[in-house]
């Protein structure tokens, strides 16, 4: 089976968000960076894939600056065969045209599988799956939750309000992974050796323009710490009260 | 500019509530756009969807049901290319969805195959000399991005929650029409419904969430009992430490690698308020933090705390709470 992960390196989630003096983009100043944890459930499922079918090969490919080499060898030492950096020179705002990037290198090379994570944990986009499923004509499940695959098919099952959603598609299919589908992998020691001699080519690329114009990146507005009502269960005729009478959510 | 588009979603025949979000959403850009912009309603299903007629009401000049024996369940493909097609022979200016489980999954396909980039999950949308300037959250809510988009159409989708129904009564025309086309290939089978009454936290007005104060999977009951105790309007949530503990199923996660949610009322149980979690839930508009460490972060963003042990203040909220609604 050929799979192909599409990952991307992001801000670690306890990064505290501090806006660049061009007002509209992330200080990167002492930011860690890191896989993308969807994308880790997405790496995990292409190797188990692998594993179940006994045979192929996991590709993971990520858009993205040179930086993002360290990402991929994160992949790689999970048990990916090779990489490919498409090297930008930093990343806009329009998901349409990471998904033409990505499209355009994972067309016509034969993937059986396209897996990516549900999103990134920096721009939220929550996109570029289904548009690479669409510009590619494949079919497409997003936030897999539970997947198998047997003889070309799959089902899958995606968490939706009030429910989970049963649903079944053909391969070859683009499949974007939620948390819950399973528990990736640590790199071990060998595997971090292993990952450095890996195949990992870097492709300069150019996406377009893109029809988004950011005009600004600001911090919200900070909550005000309101009020130690008071302590114990004696405190809660009080806070009751207040629900109902200062702020009328009760 | 051209109308505006408002795709909405219905469950076994009836409209959901967050379609009367994405008509009062789709008003509010129309009227931002010029006075004469009008609001078209768009359903798939298979026939007449309850609750179409009321869509006049939030402001739907036109209520169009696109219908298909297909259409009963979310067919990605299928719906994705009725819009689509509808799009390009109407030339709207804008596409609005929801940016619910469906929403997320259908407008990427459609703003695709428009060759149209979509902004997703939005909180704020406004018009500038003709253009529309929509405001997301980014980074989880700990920035917010604001956006102009070059050219039409539009492509937008709605943070669920956000844009509260305002009545805003049009005619609301009633239009049916037959599309041809397959479901695609991508099938629903099945849907498994949660226990009846359960709501999801991103839907909820009330979000009670626990964390590892609770101190084992099972005291989670305590949190239940409130959760009932608001008669049907409460969800329970979760902090990522007890999700990763297995404690609680990763749908009910709020923070950075969960759910983002805005309730009228949040109410953090034993809960320290890591940042990622803030992020999760700081929109909330009132938030109540049960917490037996006064320092902890939590305090710091609630609006009213309770410094206690959360097994005699819960239960005591609970038996408060069960009085107003008895």
């Amino acid at each position: 089976m050929k799979i192909a992960v599409c990952i991307k390196r992001v801000p670690d989630s306890e990064t505290r968000v501090k806006i660049a003096s061009d007002g509209k983009s992330l200080d990167e100043a002492g930011v860690k960076f890191i896989l993308n944890p969807y994308d880790e459930f997405a790496v995990e499922e292409g190797l188990r894939l692998k594993e179940k079918a006994g045979t192929g090969e996991v590709v993971v490919i990520a858009l993205g600056p040179a930086a993002a080499q360290e990402t991929i060898r994160t992949a790689l030492a999970m048990g990916a065969d090779r990489g490919v950096l498409l090297q930008t020179q930093g990343l806009h705002p329009d998901g349409l045209e990471t998904a033409k990037a990505l499209a355009a290198e994972l067309k016509d090379a034969g993937f059986d599988v396209i897996l990516l994570g549900k999103m990134a944990i920096d721009d939220y986009n929550h996109q570029v799956g289904p548009m690479v499923a669409e510009l590619l004509d494949l079919p497409c499940v997003t936030t897999v939750a539970h997947l198998e695959i047997v003889g070309g098919k799959g089902t899958a099952e995606r968490e939706i309000e009030g429910g989970v959603e049963v649903v079944a598609f053909p391969l070859p299919a683009v499949l974007t992974t939620d948390k819950g589908l399973n528990e990736p992998r640590y790199p071990a020691l060998k595997g971090i050796m292993a990952a450095k001699k890996k195949p990992l080519e870097v492709k300069p690329t150019a996406p377009g323009p893109g029809a988004l114009e950011i005009l600004s990146l600001t911090l919200p507005p900070e909550r005000q710490a309101g009020k130690i009502v008071g302590e114990g269960s004696a405190a809660v005729a009080e806070l009751v009260r207040l629900l109902r009478e200062e702020a009328k959510v009760l | 500019m051209s109308n505006v588009l408002a795709v909405l979603e219905q469950r076994d025949g009836a409209i959901r509530k967050v379609s009367y979000e994405v008509v009062t959403g789709a008003r509010r850009l129309a009227d931002a756009l010029s006075g004469g912009t009008g609001v078209d309603a768009l359903i798939l299903a298979t026939g007449p969807v309850q609750g179409a007629d009321q869509l006049g009401g939030f402001g739907a000049d036109r209520v169009v049901t696109l219908t298909n024996a297909a259409f009963g369940s979310y067919a990605p493909e299928g719906y994705a290319r009725a819009i689509a097609d509808r799009v390009n022979a109407d030339g709207y200016g804008a596409v609005v969805f929801a940016a619910s489980a469906t929403g997320k999954d259908l407008a990427p396909r459609v703003a695709a195959r428009l060759g149209r980039p979509l902004v997703q999950d939005i909180t704020d949308v406004t018009a500038a000399a003709g253009a529309v300037i929509a405001t997301r959250p980014v980074y989880a809510g700990k920035a917010l991005l604001k956006v102009r988009v070059a050219g039409g159409p539009v492509i937008l989708s709605l943070r669920p929650n956000v844009f509260t129904p305002v009545q805003r009564p049009k005619a609301g025309a009633q239009e049916s029409a037959g599309v041809d086309g397959s479901a695609g290939r991508v099938i629903v089978t099945q849907i498994k419904a949660a226990p009846a009454g359960t709501l999801d936290v991103a839907e909820a007005p009330i979000v009670v969430s626990g964390g590892r104060g609770l101190k084992d999977p099972a005291n989670f009951k305590v949190l239940e009992a409130l959760a009932a105790a608001f008669a049907g309007r409460a969800a329970v949530g979760a902090s990522r430490a007890v999700v990763d503990a297995g404690w609680r199923p990763h749908a009910d996660q709020v923070g950075q690698t969960g759910k983002t949610v805005s309730p009228t009322l949040y109410v953090a149980v034993g809960i320290s308020g890591a940042i990622q979690h803030l992020a999760g839930m700081r929109t909330s508009k009132v938030i109540v933090a049960i917490n037996k460490d006064k320092d902890a972060p939590i305090f710091k963003v609630a609006d009213y705390g309770i410094v206690g042990d959360l097994f005699e203040v819960v239960p005591r909220l609970t038996e408060e709470i069960r009085k107003l609604h008895g």
